[in-house]
């Protein structure tokens, strides 16, 4: 403080200062104001989502729009108990929470493992072969749709659900980059330490390094599962059995179905599955942002 | 640090899935996929070599152009737009306003809310009679609104409304770039007597160019590739005006046609436009975007 005060010897009139902090204030109420009223407009379309899923499927359709619940229209929540069961929900969830924790766990495992590697150990290529990955990023999904389906078809897993998970086994060079960022900004000291008393590598990854990147393992996981949770072309591509169904897929078949589209039921059966998404968010969201703020700055 | 014969190959050991990765994910599918475009395959013949027939038939095929023109509309339109109204939300985010955080949530909320049921959303929200949009319109300003979704006219611009929604995920990238722009800059700023929008044009701003950038190369690649929504709401009508590129590829490669060589080529023609356009996007950035290292040893 000392320093910077004789770098800048003149000091400001007090007048300027108040003249200031009335300034000052005008703007941070018009910044609220102004992002108060957007997160209005956010919401809104939820909000709209939620009245149409509790009215009749007459009601949906009648101007001018109902907004209020219990007062405008008795609310029907059976809408519910309908959509669910018209999406055979037991099943098309079950399927749906198996692909996406299985592929979820194969995400960060890899990840962890391969960033590990790529942090802290030095091999011939190590470099080379970082880049070609981070290069993979580049290649359109589009590009690999046909030859990735072609593949599977051969090893005769089309209507399994092996498509979906075994990939992320692999690891995903997006994660692969986050976690490495995070890996690299913990002092190698502390892996020396832990190999003078006699710890391995595997041990240094899991006891000493893996607890610290704890914010960076979380933003992986809930953008793994809601990636895998909301993915639906593969689904769509490599589950044909109605059986085999995934929530995405089952919720594109609504109208299709129905012949008109029952706009009260396809919303009660959106919001369902906007769920787990949100409560995993919301557990979590405290070290997602943290996490995603950081990767942000060391990236 | 000397490294032993063992740690090579624990390094090794770690890094392979990667290298598995690189190659089941990356070199295997475009290969492969170069050469399927310069066959005819569709399931049931042999697949034979036809050499460029594929890329030809493009030239001639008038859906192709009219999905390059839906794609190109699309991209062109959305991503300046998702770009600066992503940069504006993490500027106004980034004040101290009371209850920030609580703001920050619900500003990344749709984020979090995406794929099906999000095009479930929309494509009640764009209803012509009884949606949110054209029935607020309605209701509250006697306003008919366009008919969005089966208006070839109104479809894409529907469509850039909806890219706008996934405006979350970059915003918190720009947030955490804005939160690293040092404080001094600032504080000799205000010594000069510049007032909040004159900071944020002469420092902030530049301050996160790469990030611009970052955000602007990943957003051109998204783009090119929308497939959801067009796939649920609309299937590519009406008249092929929302019939985007991904579309056409998977309705060669997988529906009525089976066409995999077609669509093979096709996703090439995909790779090549959009590996020019990020060269383009790298070569332009030398004259706009400012990298805060310098190149060690060359004279300031």
């Amino acid at each position: 403080m000392a320093a910077e005060a004789l770098q800048h010897p003149k000091t400001r009139p007090i007048e300027l200062l108040q003249r200031r902090s009335i300034r000052h204030r005008l703007w941070v109420g018009s910044v609220t104001l102004l992002v108060a009223s957007g997160s209005l407009f956010l919401l809104w379309p939820v909000y709209f989502m939620l009245i149409t899923s509790l009215k009749t499927s007459g009601g949906a359709f009648i101007l001018p729009i109902k907004w209020l619940p219990y007062i405008q229209y008795e609310p029907q929540w059976a809408n519910y108990k309908e959509a669910l069961e018209f999406m055979k929900w037991t099943v098309v969830y079950g399927n749906t929470l198996k692909v996406a924790s299985l592929a979820m766990i194969g995400d960060v495992l890899s990840a962890t493992f391969v960033a590990y590697g790529f942090a802290r150990f030095r091999a011939p290529f190590r470099n080379t072969l970082f880049t070609m990955m981070l290069a993979t990023l580049m290649i359109p999904f589009a590009v690999r749709l046909v030859p990735e389906y072609l593949s599977f078809a051969r090893l005769g897993m089309i209507d399994t659900f092996w498509p979906l998970i075994l990939p992320p086994w692999l690891g995903s060079a997006f994660n692969i980059f986050l976690l490495r960022q995070f890996f690299t900004t913990i002092p190698l000291a502390m892996d020396e330490a832990a190999t003078i008393d006699g710890a391995g590598p595997l041990r240094i990854l899991f006891q000493i390094l893996v607890p610290q990147i704890r914010p960076a393992l979380i933003v992986v996981a809930i953008g793994s599962f809601t990636f895998h949770w909301n993915d639906f072309l593969r689904p769509l591509l490599y589950l044909n059995l109605p059986a085999n169904r995934t929530a995405a897929v089952a919720l594109s078949f609504f109208s299709a179905v129905y012949g008109g589209t029952p706009f009260n039921l396809l919303m009660a059966a959106a919001l369902v599955m906007l769920i787990p998404v949100l409560v995993l968010f919301f557990t979590l969201q405290r070290y997602y942002i943290q996490g995603v703020v950081i990767s942000g700055v060391k990236g | 640090m000397r490294l032993t014969r063992s740690e090579h190959a624990a390094g090794w050991l770690f890094v392979l899935p990667a290298a598995l990765l690189i190659v089941a994910f990356g070199l295997f599918p475009i290969g492969w996929a170069l050469l399927l475009s310069f066959q005819s395959s569709d399931f049931v013949s042999p697949s034979k070599w036809v050499g460029l027939a594929n890329y030809q038939l493009m030239w001639v095929d008038p859906v192709f152009w009219k999905s390059l023109k839906a794609t190109f509309y699309y991209t062109f339109a959305s991503v300046p737009l998702s770009v600066s109204f992503a940069t504006l939300v993490a500027l106004l985010l980034n004040e101290k306003i009371p209850g920030v955080s609580v703001w920050r949530t619900i500003y990344y909320l749709p984020a979090i809310i995406s794929g099906v049921p999000v095009a479930m959303m929309w494509w009640w929200l764009f209803n012509p009679s009884y949606g949110l949009i054209n029935g607020t319109l309605y209701d509250w300003f006697g306003a008919v609104g366009p008919r969005w979704l089966s208006d070839t006219h109104w479809v894409i611009p529907a469509f850039i409304i909806m890219s706008l929604w996934g405006f979350g995920g970059p915003m918190l990238i720009y947030l955490a770039a804005i939160q690293g722009v040092p404080t001094h800059l600032y504080e000799s700023a205000e010594l000069d007597g510049a007032n909040v929008l004159q900071q944020i044009w002469n420092i902030t701003l530049p301050s996160i160019t790469p990030v611009i950038f970052f955000n602007g190369v990943m957003a051109i690649i998204s783009s090119f590739q929308v497939f959801t929504n067009a796939f649920i709401i609309t299937q590519g009508g009406p008249n092929y005006a929302s019939y985007f590129y991904v579309l056409l590829i998977w309705n060669n490669a997988f529906t009525y046609i089976a066409n995999m060589g077609y669509a093979d080529g096709l996703s090439w023609v995909l790779f090549s436009i959009m590996l020019v356009f990020t060269w383009l996007a790298f070569r332009s950035s030398h004259a706009w975007v400012h990298y805060e290292t310098d190149v060690p040893g060359e004279a300031k």
